[in-house]
């Protein structure tokens, strides 16, 4: 059980401010599989990412890494975990002052002595690996969309990492490098043996590859399983959620006061 | 062909005829701005009974509702009786739930009074000063570890920003440098004049340019000239989430950003302000030649004289203090950015004058520490 499980969450509980994001949730994520942490926008996906980055420490609870507690970690061995995840960010997050080919050498020059004609070696395979070896000179205000998130993901994984984690990576891009991506997450899954969690609101792609499901709602875990069995979920959160319909028991306001009170109220 | 949309009397407009108002024209949001905004002028009939026609206007939207239900309530004010005519059931209906709702009004009040407002700004500024101390003190970690091995300073990023915080700024601050040395020569010059005691201007000018002008000078410009490019800069980063991506590939952002700096400015400042002393003299004394005849030689043997070495590094001493604060105030402004470039904009400016008021703050100081140690 303990073997199968690369990170263990246990009675999550988290708040900014005076906002509930997590409350009290648990979770497990397999080792070499692909976890989907899905979810309306703004229920907190992203802040789970942070917390198991060790970016942000719970409440309550707690988040084991390899059996190392994230939250109890020292700065310096914190720093030493993170060079075993890799991270895509939403917008990719390059370097911008400098190139492709120096963006994704970055990791090998910040953490290991390797000789130049090795480091040309292993960024020449990963930017192989996304199919962007040709635009090795371009600078990242050079490239589109799609291309900087597959720059970044061969940055990120160049250590190669343990656990990757992607923050909406199929969010703004167009259906043809979508696939693409789908397709180089999978891969890269199993070709590395790699763990991923992928946090993302983008229902069929996910489902798509994803070895198992968390939905979220509210700070709480309404549903999980495999991506078929939450298809026919009865649960009506995870029923409006997998199918997309706007409104339900996920309301679609903002809260708010009453409409009429704020429409002839003063206050602006 | 007139466009009646373009037409002025499309605006809605109410005119009187005995007892009946008869509201005309176009009651929507486009065309009611100007009567919401001054039917409380207009001449209503006297009497106690009015009939307000609806049946003219040409057209009605929930605003032009609205704007009837205002009007409805300030007549009802003045004890008025309403008979409403022309509106169709749908319409009374809405207009009903306006009217019901006009009374409604939650009172709120979101001005805090004076003491409030000062006490959230002394909380503000409480928070800033704690979160800066901790601030400096990541700096001091980080430098430590430079210290220790020092294999691993990042020897590039801190040549470029040396070229970029300290020669790139060289030319202004001897510019600078030089035009105040003869404003200074000039102001002193005249009253030492009439004194018949010219030859005091080398004093003045070596003692108050070198441990005080130079010093300051150089600090204020470095502080505009690099301080706000650091916000700027990691600010932008913040941004574009790259501060993010360095923490999640295990890069310290202040060990890769913010230590260059601070090393940078540590070498550069110091030589600025040498390089910002000599332009002040070199100013003083072209003013002291044209102005009160004391040639050259005679400036630099009198200045040879009085000024010992311990005043320029009495004024040299105070420039590392001043190169941290710089440094220090522009990156962690940058940190401060949030999610907005308006936010860039604020940090980069508030990097600025902090580090001006901090850099005379510390001047002061220094001052009182040199005059309690008589130096």
């Amino acid at each position: 059980m303990e073997k199968d499980n690369l990170i263990c969450i246990t009675n999550l509980s988290f708040t900014r401010g005076k906002r509930i994001i997590f409350d009290d949730i648990s979770l497990n994520i397999k080792r070499g599989k692909i976890t989907a942490i899905m979810g309306p926008s703004g229920t907190g996906k992203t802040t789970l990412l942070q917390l198991i980055g060790g970016a942000l420490k719970p409440d309550h609870g707690s988040i084991e890494l390899n059996g190392d507690n994230v939250s109890k970690l020292s700065q310096s061995k914190l720093y030493q975990l993170r060079k075993r995840i890799g991270m895509l960010f939403q917008s990719g997050a390059l370097f911008t002052n400098l190139s492709v080919f120096e963006n994704v050498a970055f990791p090998l020059r910040e953490h290991t002595q390797l000789s130049e004609e090795l480091i040309r070696y292993l960024v020449l395979m990963k930017l192989q690996a996304v199919g962007l070896r040709g635009a090795r000179h371009l600078m990242p205000s050079e490239l589109s969309g799609g291309m900087s998130r597959r720059v970044a993901l061969a940055r990120a994984m160049v250590l190669d990492p343990e656990l990757m984690m992607y923050d909406e990576p199929f969010t703004g891009q167009d259906p043809i490098s979508m696939g693409v991506l789908v397709k180089l997450i999978k891969e890269l899954n199993t070709a590395l043996g790699m763990t991923s969690i992928i946090v993302s609101h983008d229902v069929p792609e996910t489902a798509s590859i994803a070895d198992e499901i968390y939905v979220l709602s509210e700070g709480k875990i309404v549903g999980s399983g495999t991506p078929q069995l939450l298809a026919t979920d009865n649960n009506p959160y995870v029923n409006q959620f997998m199918h997309g319909l706007p409104d339900g028991v996920v309301p679609f306001h903002y809260p708010a006061d009453e409409y009429v009170l704020d429409v002839f109220g003063e206050e602006y | 062909m007139d466009n009646p949309k373009f037409k002025s009397d499309v605006n809605a407009h109410l005119t009187c005829q005995a007892q009946t108002i008869y509201a005309e024209g176009h009651w929507k949001t486009q065309t009611i701005a100007t009567l919401s905004n001054n039917y409380q002028r207009q001449t209503y009939p006297s009497s106690e009974q009015v009939i307000f026609d609806m049946s003219k206007v040409e057209a009605l939207d929930t605003a032009g509702l609205w704007l009837l239900s205002k009007i409805m309530h300030y007549l009802r004010q003045s004890d008025k009786k309403i008979m409403l005519q022309g509106l169709s059931e749908k319409q009374n209906l809405i207009l009903e739930k306006l009217l019901s709702n006009d009374t409604e009004k939650p009172a709120v009040s979101k001005k805090l009074d004076f003491i409030t407002r000062l006490g959230v700004q002394v909380e503000a500024v409480n928070k800033l000063v704690v979160s800066f101390i901790m601030f400096l003190g990541e700096i001091s970690f980080y430098l430590f570890g430079w210290i220790k091995n020092i294999q691993s300073i990042r020897w590039k990023a801190v040549l470029s920003n040396i070229d970029s915080a300290g020669l790139q700024a060289s030319g202004i601050v001897a510019l600078l440098s030089f035009l105040i040395g003869l404003v200074l020569a000039y102001q002193v010059g005249a009253q030492l004049q009439s004194y018949g005691a010219t030859i005091y201007v080398v004093d003045l000018l070596g003692l108050s340019l070198l441990r005080e002008f130079a010093p300051l000078l150089t600090a204020i410009i470095v502080a505009g000239r690099s301080g706000s490019a650091f916000a700027a800069q990691i600010g932008t980063m913040k941004l574009n989430e790259e501060v993010d991506a360095l923490k999640t590939l295990g890069v310290s952002p202040v060990e890769i950003l913010v230590l260059p700096k601070v090393l940078g400015l540590l070498i550069a400042l110091p030589l600025l302000t040498i390089l910002a002393s000599c332009f002040a003299l070199l100013g003083g004394m072209v003013m002291s030649k044209m102005m009160l005849g004391i040639s050259l030689i005679d400036f630099l043997a009198r200045f040879g004289d009085v000024i010992k070495l311990k005043t320029l590094l009495l004024g040299e001493i105070k420039t590392p203090v001043f190169a941290i604060m710089i440094s220090a105030i522009g990156c962690f402004q940058g940190f401060m950015v949030t999610n907005s470039a308006a936010s860039v904009g604020r940090r980069t400016t508030i990097s600025v004058v902090h580090s001006i008021f901090m850099i005379i703050v510390c001047d002061a100081l220094f001052s009182i520490i040199f005059s309690a140690l008589g130096v």
